[in-house]
């Protein structure tokens, strides 16, 4: 009887001993796979800022390459797809807007579902009629955007895109653009859909899956 | 694609009277505004060290050798390359969204159709003399046939 009664208050410290290891067990544990994870994450960071989907939006408010003012609203009846680049550059951009041109022809009837639009990153430079030649040269509905820098700057903020002006003293007026070479698929109420790049699959390719999609 | 290969035999320049340069897969882009730069691409093989330091044309103020780094983000950044490393016997690519030779302060706009001549001064002392077709805006490439 006396065994007994020594051994329950025993059997309970042991148990209070056995729960507070387990509980540093799992204390330690669990910060070691936080830090795998924090180390792991932080490693691939800059992959991780495209998952951010629902982030990225088609908004803004610019002018269109006719000179009209434009909003995401304007292109609500049809898909977008967005490319953000600058008419100084003469190896991304072109190939780009020649790529969606190509993919704009191969959606057939489809095409009136889709708007293709170029945003330029150099309003600077790119002004309505520059626009107004460059994206003629491309394809009939290919639509060219612009506005003041800050207009531009929020526009790209909204795709979650990113541009830099880089000084080059070889290049014309003595700068070039940096930027993200993209295609943005976006809904018509102005959400992600999915991003591709020009090289990433043949433009009939690109055509059959936005068919797919409308 | 036989058109365009040219076997630059450099026999008059003593300074590399054996080195051979091979120029093969040479296009323009159709470009949208005279006003606006437009680019040139080939492959080079030295069969010696040598480097592309010079490319002129009468229809361009200028040319640059332009390299595209891409990052993770695929964001793509221009730099100027001044002198063009041509390792002995490798080919060295100039192709769309790679480097390329960014034409600038052009007379004219350049046609698709056309015929843009180029000339190639090396390191070395040689120069070439090319000619290589102007192609659409949407080209990625010289039709291989």
């Amino acid at each position: 009887m006396s065994n007994s009664h020594q051994e329950t208050p025993q059997s309970w410290k042991r148990h209070i001993q056995t729960f507070l290891w387990g509980a540093a067990f799992l204390a330690v544990a669990g910060y070691g796979v936080m830090t795998a994870l924090n180390m792991y994450l932080g490693g691939g960071a800059r992959e991780v800022r495209y998952s951010g989907e629902a982030d990225i939006r088609s908004e803004f408010s610019l002018t269109d390459h006719t000179g009209q003012d434009v909003t995401q609203a304007d292109y609500s009846d049809r898909w977008q797809m967005v490319f953000f680049g600058f008419t100084n550059c003469p190896d991304v951009c072109p190939t780009t807007l020649a790529y969606m041109a190509s993919v704009m022809d191969l959606l057939g009837d489809d095409a009136d579902e889709v708007a293709p639009i170029f945003i330029t990153v150099d309003p600077a430079r790119d002004t309505v009629p520059i626009l107004e030649e460059y994206v003629s040269a491309f394809h009939p509905r290919l639509i060219g955007l612009t506005g003041t820098e800050s207009e531009v700057a929020e526009a790209a903020s909204n795709f979650r895109t990113w541009y830099e002006r880089t000084e080059d003293d070889s290049a014309p007026d003595g700068y070039l653009m940096a930027h993200a070479g993209h295609i943005y698929l976006m809904r018509p109420d102005g959400a992600f859909e999915a991003v591709y790049q020009d090289g990433g699959q043949p433009p009939d390719a690109l055509a059959q899956e936005i068919i797919g999609k409308l | 694609m036989r058109h365009l290969i040219l076997l630059a035999a450099l026999a008059f320049w003593p300074v590399s009277a054996h080195a051979d340069v091979i120029i093969s897969d040479g296009w323009a882009r159709a470009s949208i505004l005279a006003s606006r730069p437009a680019a040139a691409y080939l492959t080079l093989q030295s069969d010696e060290e040598d480097q592309l330091i010079g490319v002129a044309t009468p229809i361009a103020g200028h040319v640059t050798i332009h390299g595209v780094e891409t990052d993770a983000d695929s964001v793509s950044r221009m730099s100027a390359i001044d002198a063009l490393n041509l390792p002995s016997g490798e080919p060295v690519t100039l192709a769309p969204g790679g480097i390329h030779l960014m034409l600038m302060a052009l007379t004219e706009k350049l046609e698709e159709g056309t015929i843009l001549p180029l000339t190639l001064t090396f390191a070395s002392g040689a120069k070439i003399e090319i000619s290589v077709p102007v192609l659409g805006p949407g080209a990625s490439g010289p039709r291989e046939e």
